[in-house]
């Protein structure tokens, strides 16, 4: 199987999809000739013309606003948003108005659309430039949230993101960009909702999403020299969650440790955790464990941001604080 | 006034004569419901600028959308919605427009092309604008209309709406109704030019200030601007000097504007200014204007009395309505 890199594998369903249904077209801040702040969409408007590969202005409102619009009268935006720092500037499109058409409106009201963002740090980026804010998301009802964490992963759920009629925000990462994950050439979907068991282990269950799930694979190798073997579960999607999937590893484990790069504060890992204590807490030995950025804004300079922002050896110390307690 | 005011027919005069009533009486009757305390919500009126919402109407055809605001059951009506079923969303009811899951403030028939209104003042102008990238892109030949009050033009939407509309030449077009009041706010104190019209200068379009209480200016103005965008010209914003002779919403004493003000207003009342054009230009007889009359409260009295005795929504399975 050819290996690409992270941002390939999401052109490559870009490319697939514009090429598959006319109604899909792309939408976002410099994203025709520069190819986005990251590459993405690069080479896509050479391809599909500048009517379906569209440069907007530095106007996140309404790009989010109009791209619901669009999506109202049945065509199918696909949307940037630069960094997801700058979703703050057009929520009230999408948790006023997109999330609630359907809702609101009834089966007339299809908001067809996807937003994909770059999230998170550990590139110097400082305070407005590096923040994963998956959990503001994933606590508004009628908002599909994708978190891949991998090549394969991010072209599977693009296309089943795309053929949602469903607002999706598809939370892409700024280090995976970079990464290379072997992806086939012949078609295929990942449906939402479905965890993948990035690992098999008994001793204690990690849950985490986007980057450090490869930050949990290393930790995994570090407690497999001291004889502990984690249970490594990404759930590729917010929302829908697979619980299901992380309740049948606890029955297993009888430990968790959740992982995430966003604000440990009423976070996805908390809400992950709150899940598995109401409907699992009699499989579980240990007190469940968070791993997050610490409470404070991602600082720019790199010891402070390493400081706030989790890595593998937070992992290795919470699973290892779950288990000791035994 | 226009100089040129075109001559209208009877038949035509009649239908919008009665969509202006229509809307009137929707509301007034709007308005005794919630103080008599039979009405759960709030809603806001659009009394005294009905002209607005049927003069744009009556420059659009099947396949064109009108997106509305918080002051919308005008829009609405106007484009044909069906009172019964807007008083049935108004009462919470399951044969409401939205299942009584939106309330005044959110309704819509996208058939009738109604996008809806909403809460959120400026909250609709990207969405609007977004309507007419689809329409533009589909090639379908439609317009899509945005309304929006004189508070939404402070809003940074109007900014990035108006901007990127005009950018892509997008078949829109913008109307607001200055109504000379946000909440209690007069305009004066809030907006930085006169006439908001003057802002479409900055987005290169044309900006059109009409007396919104005058519905055959209103409709040249429409027609002009909708033609525009629909020959693929862009965008033109219609500025409606209105007022609304009513309180902001319910619960409003109108404390901050005098009862002289109010008076003067109501002196330029829409209705009655084209009422009587249309018996002095021999168009309709005062008999046929009484009937419309007529019907029209009866057709509010079935509305009511419908929406009063459908049924109210069970939650039982709400949770899978989130999702298409």
């Amino acid at each position: 199987m050819p290996e690409v890199f992270y941002s390939q594998a999401i052109r490559d369903a870009l490319r697939d999809e514009l090429e598959r249904d006319p109604d899909v077209f792309l939408m976002g801040e410099d994203i025709a000739g520069f190819g986005g702040a990251f590459g993405v969409t690069k080479g896509l408007v050479d391809e599909f013309g500048r009517e379906r590969v569209r440069n907007t202005p530095v106007s996140e409102e309404v790009i989010i606003g109009a791209g619901i619009g669009a999506a109202l009268l049945g065509t199918r935006p696909v949307l940037e948003v630069m960094f997801m720092d700058f979703f703050m500037l057009a929520f009230d499109q999408l948790f006023n108005h997109g999330a609630k058409y359907h809702f609101m409106y009834g089966d007339q009201a299809k908001v067809s659309m996807v937003v994909r963002t770059p999230a998170g740090a550990r590139r110097g980026y400082g305070p407005t430039h590096s923040q994963t804010l998956d959990t503001f998301l994933m606590s508004m009802p009628g908002i599909r949230v994708a978190v891949p964490s991998n090549a394969y992963d991010a072209k599977g759920l693009m296309k089943t993101a795309i053929r949602d009629d469903n607002i999706v925000v598809f939370i892409e990462n700024k280090t995976l960009y970079g990464r290379r994950g072997e992806v086939p050439e012949e078609e295929y979907q990942i449906p939402f909702g479905e965890a993948r068991v990035v690992r098999a282990g008994e001793h204690c269950t990690v849950v985490a999403t986007g980057q450090m799930v490869e930050d949990a694979e290393k930790a995994a190798e570090a407690l497999s020299q001291q004889g502990i073997e984690i249970e490594i579960i990404d759930p590729r999607t917010l929302n829908p969650l697979d619980t299901e999937t992380i309740l049948e590893s606890i029955d297993k484990t009888a430990h968790l440790v959740v992982a995430e790069e966003g604000h440990r504060t009423g976070g996805v890992g908390a809400e992950i955790a709150t899940r598995i204590f109401e409907e699992g807490f009699y499989s579980l030995d240990g007190p469940v464990r968070r791993v997050a950025a610490k409470d404070i804004p991602i600082p720019c300079t790199e010891p402070l941001e390493r400081y706030v922002i989790p890595d593998a050896n937070d992992i290795v110390r919470a699973v290892q604080e779950t288990l000791v307690e035994e | 006034m226009s100089a040129t005011a075109p001559v209208i027919e009877s038949e035509r005069a009649c239908g919008l004569y009665r969509s202006l009533v229509l809307i009137r009486e929707f509301e007034n009757a709007l308005d005794q419901l919630f103080a008599s305390g039979i009405m759960r919500g709030t809603a806001h009126f659009c009394v005294g600028q009905e002209a607005t919402a049927v003069g744009l109407s009556a420059a659009l055809k099947k396949g064109d959308y009108v997106i509305s605001y918080h002051r919308g059951h005008g829009h609405f009506l106007a484009q044909g919605g069906d009172p019964k079923r807007i008083m049935a969303e108004l009462f919470g009811k399951e044969a409401g427009y939205s299942f009584g899951r939106g309330g005044s403030q959110h309704v819509s028939s996208f058939e009738d092309g109604f996008l809806g209104s909403n809460g959120i003042t400026g909250g609709g102008m990207p969405v609007g604008t977004g309507a007419a990238l689809a329409l533009k892109m589909k090639g379908t030949g439609g317009v899509s209309v945005v309304f929006f009050g004189d508070g939404a033009a402070n809003q940074g939407a109007f900014h990035e709406s108006m901007n990127l509309g005009s950018i892509w030449k997008l078949p829109v077009v913008y109307v607001c109704e200055n109504n000379l009041y946000s909440m209690s706010t007069h305009v004066k104190d809030t907006t930085a030019v006169g006439d908001i019209a003057d802002r479409a200068a900055a987005y290169s379009i044309p900006g059109v200030i009409v007396d919104g209480n005058n519905l055959v200016e209103v409709m040249d103005a429409a027609e002009t601007a909708v033609e525009r965008a629909r020959s693929g010209q862009g965008p033109t914003l219609i500025e409606c000097k209105t007022y609304r002779l009513l309180g902001h919403s319910k619960s409003d004493n109108r404390a901050y504007r005098t009862r002289e003000e109010e008076a003067a207003w109501h002196a330029r009342d829409p209705i009655v200014h084209f009422r009587q054009r249309l018996m002095n230009d021999n168009i309709l007889t005062e008999e046929q204007l009484n009937e419309i009359d007529a019907d029209v409260d009866q057709e509010i009295e079935a509305a009511i009395k419908f929406a009063k005795d459908a049924p109210f929504p069970a939650p039982d399975g709400l949770e899978d309505e989130v999702y298409a």
